[in-house]
Parts: C-alpha cells; structure tokens; sequence
C-alpha cells in the first residue's frame, strides 16, 4: 500500500508538471496574472509529491520489501542500514528519480525564493522547469518505474554491486546530480529570456547564483568521483579519461565558462548571445551525459541496440529540449542586440580568452568522447579514444588559460593595461622563478615539464593572492589598514581570489603526485619488510574480517619510520558473497599532503602476498584544490549583490544603442 | 542481472584493478619502463576505458607479457604496437594513429579553437570599427546641448 502511494505521488506531480508547464506560460503569453501564478504552486506541489515518492522508495529499502522489484535487485536485508538507503540511487530506477527529485527541487526554490523577479519571467522560467520534469517523469513512469511490484515476493534480495557500497559512492550521485540538474535552472532562464524576447544585466545576475550553486555542487560531486576511483580501485589512479568521468566534466567546463560570461553580461551587458548560448549548451551538456550514462550506448553500440527503449527515450527527450533550445535560439539570438563595448586587452577580453579555451577545451573532451560512438555507428571501425589523447590536446588548451588567469583580475573593464597589471604580478612571477631555481638545486633536474608545472602552481596561488594583496595595499600602508581594506572588500572578490587559488593547489597536487610517485609491487610473506622513501613497511600477518554482506582477509602492516612506528595500515581483499565478487580496498596513510599507498593483490597458499605500495607526494592537494574552489564559489555566493532578495538595480531606461 | 552487468560495466570495468604482478618485470629497468610507458598506451580489450598497466584481466596480463616478450626481442617500440595492431585492430591503440579516420578526431581540437579565435577575433575587430565611428559637427552639438540640458 505504501509503496503504491508512492507510485500514484509520481503519477500526480507528472500531472501538475503538465499543468504547470502549460498555464503559467498561457498565461505569460497572454499577461493573466492569475495564470502566471499558478507557477509557483505547482512547482513546490511537484517538489513535494516527488519527495513523498522518493521517501517512499527509501523506505522500501530500509524496510527491505522484497516485493518490491527494484528492492529485490538491488538489496539485501544484511546490508548496513547506510547502504540500504544509498542503494536506492545506487541503481538505474532510483537514479532517475533523484534525478527528478533534484530537478523539481530547485524548480521550489526558484519558486520560492524570487520574490523579486519579474511576474512573467518567473512564469517562463518555471513553466521551462516544469516541461523538463514532466519530460523525465514520463520517462520514469514509463520506462525506469522503481516502484513496479513483484508476485510471489523473493525471500532475500540480490544485494548491490560491492563497489556501491561504499561512503563515498553514497554520497557522489546526489552531489554529483545537484550539480547536473541545476543547470536546468540557468538553462530555463535563458529559454524564458528567448520567448520572452528581453534581456540585461539584471537577468545575468539573477541567473548567476544558481549558475554558481549548481557549479559548487558539479565541482565537489566531481573531486569525490575521483577520491573515490582513487582509494577504491587499488592503483593510486585517480581519473581515467572514463567517458562517464567526461560526462560529467564537459557540463563543468561549460558551466565554468558560463559563470566568467555571466559576470560580463553582468557588469557590462556585453556577450549577452554568447552566454544565453552557454546556458544553454551547459544544460545540453548535462543530458547529454544522463543519456550516455543511463542508456548503456558508451559499452557498446550494439549493446545500446539490443535494448534501446531507454536510451531512445531519453534520446528523445535530449532532441526535443536541445533542438527545440538551439532552434528559439537561431530565431531570436538576433534581436537580443549587443552590448557594452571593449578593447581586447580589458577584464572583458580576459574573460572572452576563457571562454574561448574553456569552451575549445570542452568541445575536445566532446569529440574524443562520443568519437569512437560515432565512428562505430557510421563505419563499423572500432577505435579508442584514451588518456593520452586526451593528455596532448586537452593538456595544451590548459596550459596558456592556466598562465592567463591571474591577469584577469588585474585587468580594468573596457580598457585595461597589461603592462601594469604585469609589474603587479612581479611578485608571484618571482614566487615561480624561486621555486624553479630552488627545485634545480634540491633535485639535481627533474623533468623539466614537472618543474613548469610546479612554477605555473606557484604563479596561479600567489598570481590569486596578488589580487588581494594590491586592493588592501598589504605592506604599503598599516597592517590594520589593510585588514579594514580586506574585510571592505565584496565577498566575490574575495570568492574569486580562492576559488583562482584553488586552481593553483590542484594543479600542484596534480603535478607533484605524477612527479614525484613511486611505486614497488612486490611479494611479501609477513614478518618481510619494503622500504618507501623514508619509511619502511612491515608486513605482520592475516586478520580475517567480515561485515554486512561480505567476509575476507586484512594485512597488517606497520609503518615505521628511524625505528619509530608512525602508523599501522590494513589493506583488505574482501568477498561480497551473494555477487560472489571479490574486491580490494586500499589502505591510504596521509602524511602532510602527501600519502602512502597499499593494495594487494593475490594472496597465495604459503602467506606470500602480492602487495603494492605507493608514495604521492601532495596527492591530497588534487581534491583539497578542488574543496578550496568550492569554498571560493561559495563565498561569491554569499556575496550580498547576489543574495536572493537583494535589490535590484534600477533598469536602465534606455539600452545602449548597438552599432 | 544483464541490467546490474551493464551498470558495472558502465560504473568501471568489472574487478578491482591489480596491474602489474612481481613476476612479469623485467630485469633490465630501461627496457621495464619502455614496456611500462607502452601499457599506458595500450588498452585492455575487455575492460571500459583502462590501460593493459592499471587493469588486472587475464588479457591485460597476456598483453603486458606479449609486449615485454616483443621488446626482450629487440623490437622497438613502434613494431611493438604495429603487432599488437595486427593482431587486435586500432582498438588496442588508446592514442588513435592519425588516419582518414581519425583526422577529424584529431583536427577536431586545433581546428576548434582556431575558430573560436577568429570569431573572438572579429568580434573586437567590429567593435573597433564602431567605436572609431566619430560623431558628426551635428551630433556633438546635440549631445553637448543635451548634457548642458542635464546639468
């Protein structure tokens, strides 16, 4: 019965998403007010109907109700309660509809929260919402239905993929959906823009704080993909080039050029076509990469064509709300008219260099990705498309964005002066020459790619940090002075001056862990000792484990260093017995930013085990970077120019003549 | 269970990776990291998107075995992979060789950003040319009327 409520609370808000997506925008078009605000009710009526539905699914779950198809595919009554509740989106059912309940979420907080946007793009923008989520209920209903029943229920269930269970698996979906989903927002935006035939500065900056939510969200769902690839797949690898990893990465590249375009339009009311484009291109991005991942086309092909009905239907969906963007784009981009003008050396052709390498960058990572896909389909011709593609034409789209990006907020709108902004940038440009020099004399010569690595990490930290050192006058006048400067300044200054520090940090873990990585695979009996760098690891012997669905053997080591123990690890080989799927876990011991590394591999009859022992130097420092960027975001966010109800400034009566 | 097989198969492939086993290395460390950089580059048949060096299939060990058999032979690194081409197709590449197949795939990136620069490009150039459009005797009087006027 329960579970049936579930169902009908689908059934329903795919009713008022029909309804919702219909009257308000009648309404816009004919300028009824009582239409137009209908909008809002539906779209927190739908949030709440498709969060019963999801609370629904979860307490099948926890309660283990093997009558339940999709309880009985992907559970067990063993499992820890943690997993129980994860395995819910731990599947293709559950999934889509997180999926949906994310996406009629932010659909309420629009609704909620914009008091003060303009009763007709409200209407637009929430009818917009409202077409997607009917689109994917639909899809759900039809052809991914979790709640479908099973006669005569099973005794026990099939337990979830072992490599699902796991805390970080637990929590990377909803992140990493967070992020795809609220795209939509942005996206939704720029269709009401399009029908609605208006937009300005006003709009950019209604648009930047979901834009930016959205992006934080992506960001961190992303890293925690990696950390996860990285502590569970027992190599030390941390990303793959995987097409599904590319999915989800392409709508970050878009989403980060979108961000940079907005604060164009923003302050100058420049690029007002091109980032209507790129919100609409970053939420194409976002269903493109649902569609790769969810309809099996990136295994194979021919596996996609044995049971297509999913991925045709959501093939659909992706070609009706693309198609149907880029068409009202082509029709209406025309009459949106130009803005602000600018030299090319100015804060605004900073930001169109990013544009340009980001976006390039993003179209790369589309081609290689769906390359392969295409070149099969049309020819039959079966290639990879693999890291080292990737390394040498993604790598060097990085390299002069990465150089450029602490010039850009030296650079004055309109009109700047790069010459100055260089001689600000001295000190950081001699933080990287320091570091080179000092690199020379430590460790004789490295590669001399690693040593350019390790100076661009330093240009880009102190390059962000310069930024805020020029606006307080740090060391030019009183330390206090310069702190009431400091804490003057806006928050998104100060958002940008991280989130740009960020970058410096990941890049330097990235760097420093390829570098500076050893690695020994070796065979060990215990009481056998392998030495690491400084430190030196002793293999003790076997302790047996068990726990929830699985049982299996750990290894102990200790580690020490000048004869002091300064940890024990114990990698484990687990069996998942209902699968009957062995794994490995890692054992990972941070030290500083840097971390050591074990995994084994096959244990043999005599104790000999085969183990694999890493040193990353500054590894950590790839996902902290990625923390540090989030962190940046969200103090832009909290900037009160963007608070949600701040407001907004008077309209500029009349627009800037175009040409 | 296909549905459960596909997921794992998309998530990553199938079983935990344990690449390089204490038996398969060489004893000669140039030839070792010749073989090693080439794993990189090779991919495993069966697997979603890994190297023959990071995946512990069985054909991820036959293949690093082949071509430390191949190099022990003295061949060099290319013949290397023409072979394992032979045998496997371009598949096993996971750098596509630049063929009329691959040209797109590889002028894609380049040809791209070339655009993208001629379009960013001719945007200041037409904006130069706008704002270099000076007002005529006629419009400055007006405008210096109109600013007289707000004043």
């Amino acid at each position: 019965m329960i579970v049936e409520i579930g169902h009908y609370a689908l059934v329903l808000a795919l009713a008022l998403a029909l309804a919702g997506g219909t009257l308000p925008f009648w309404g816009a078009l004919r300028g009824d007010v009582r239409l137009m605000a209908v909008a809002s009710t539906t779209a927190v009526a739908q949030f709440l109907l498709v969060a019963l539905s999801f609370a629904v699914l979860t307490y099948a779950y926890v309660v283990s109700d093997f009558s339940v198809q999709n309880v009985v595919e992907n559970s067990h009554s063993l499992k820890p309660l943690l997993y129980k509740v994860s395995g819910v989106w731990g599947n293709h059912e559950g999934s889509m509809l997180l999926w949906v309940l994310i996406l009629v979420l932010f659909g309420a907080l629009v609704a909620m929260f914009s008091e003060n946007l303009p009763l007709k793009l409200k209407a637009l923008v929430l009818s917009v919402q409202s077409w997607i989520s009917a689109a994917f209920l639909l899809f759900v209903l039809i052809a991914s239905n979790p709640f479908l029943r099973l006669d005569p229920a099973p005794l026990q269930g099939r337990d979830l993929n072992p490599l699902l269970q796991d805390v970080g698996l637990a929590i990377h979906p909803p992140l990493l959906y967070l992020g795809y989903v609220g795209c939509s927002i942005s996206f939704a935006f720029a269709i009401a823009a399009l029908i609605d035939g208006r937009i300005d500065a006003a709009w950019a900056r209604w648009v930047r704080p979901w834009t930016l939510t959205a992006w934080c969200f992506l960001t961190l769902g992303i890293a925690m993909g990696s950390y996860w690839a990285y502590y569970e797949l027992g190599w030390g690898g941390w990303w793959f080039w995987d097409p599904v990893e590319n999915a989800s990465f392409m709508p970050w590249l878009a989403a980060t050029a979108l961000l940079h375009s907005a604060i164009v339009m923003e302050k100058r009311e420049a690029l007002k076509i091109w980032t209507i484009l790129l919100a609409i291109l970053t939420f194409s991005l976002s269903l493109l990469g649902t569609f790769l991942v969810r309809s099996g086309v990136l295994t194979s092909v021919h596996a996609f064509a044995t049971d297509p009905t999913r991925g045709i239907f959501i093939l659909c969906i992706l070609c009706v709300f693309i198609g149907g963007a880029f068409s009202l784009f082509a029709a209406r981009a025309g009459s949106l008219g130009q803005g602000g003008l600018f030299a090319p050396i100015s804060r605004e052709g900073a930001l169109v260099l990013n544009n340009l390498l980001l976006t390039a960058a993003c179209a790369t990572v589309f081609v290689g990705t769906l390359y392969p896909l295409a070149l099969e389909a049309l020819t039959g011709e079966k290639i990879s498309v693999g890291a080292p593609f990737f390394d040498m034409t993604f790598g060097p789209m990085m390299v002069p964005l990465l150089i450029a990006v602490p010039f850009g907020p030296f650079l004055a709108w309109k009109r700047g002066d790069i010459v100055a902004a260089g001689q600000r940038l001295l000190f950081a440009f001699g933080a990287a020459m320091t570091v080179v020099v000092i690199g020379l004399a430590l460790m004789g010569t490295p590669s001399a790619l690693a040593l350019f690595g390790i100076a661009l990490a330093v240009w880009l930290m102190v390059g962000a940090l310069s930024e805020i050192g020029f606006r307080t006058k740090l060391g030019r006048v009183s330390l206090a002075e310069s702190w009431r400067r400091g804490a003057g300044l806006p928050r998104s200054a100060w958002g940008t001056t991280v989130a740009h520090f960020g970058i410096g940090v990941t890049v330097l873990g990235i760097i420093a862990s390829t570098a500076w990585n050893s690695e020994t695979i070796l065979t060990l009996k215990p009481g056998e000792t392998v030495t690491v760098g400084s430190r030196v690891l002793t293999m003790d012997g076997f302790v047996p484990i068990s726990g929830g669905t699985y049982t299996g053997t750990s290894v102990r080591f200790t580690v020490r260093e000048g004869g002091n123990v300064v940890a024990t690890m114990e990698p484990e080989k687990r069996l998942y017995s209902v699968q009957n799927m062995p794994t490995t876990e890692a054992a990972i011991k941070t030290f500083g930013f840097s971390q050591l590394y074990v995994s084994l591999g096959d244990i043999s009859a005599d104790g000999s085990t085969v183990v694999r022992v890493y040193w990353k130097t500054l590894v950590a420092l790839i996902w902290l970077g990625a923390l540090v960027m989030t962190a940046g975001g969200v103090l832009s966010l909290s900037d009160r120019r963007l608070r949600v109800g701040a407001p907004k400034p008077a309209r500029r009566s009349v627009p800037l003549p175009a040409e | 269970m296909r549905r459960l097989m596909l997921m794992l198969g998309l998530i990553l492939s199938a079983l935990p990776a344990f690449a390089v086993q204490p038996g398969e290395i060489l004893k000669d460390p140039a030839l070792e990291a010749r073989a090693r950089a080439l794993s990189v580059e090779l991919r495993c048949l069966v697997c979603q998107s890994q190297s023959i060096d990071d995946s512990d299939a069985t054909i991820a060990h036959d293949l690093r075995v082949l071509v430390r058999e191949r190099l022990q032979a003295g061949d060099s690194d290319e013949a290397v992979k023409a072979f394992l081409v032979d045998r496997y197709g371009e598949y096993v590449l996971l750098r596509p060789r630049l063929t009329w197949h691959t040209i797109v795939l590889w002028g894609a990136p380049p040809a791209l950003l070339l655009v993208g620069g001629v379009l960013a490009f001719g945007l200041f150039r037409r904006r130069r040319a706008t704002a270099a459009t000076e007002l005529t005797q006629d419009e400055q009087a007006r405008v210096e009327a109109l600013l007289a006027r707000e004043e």
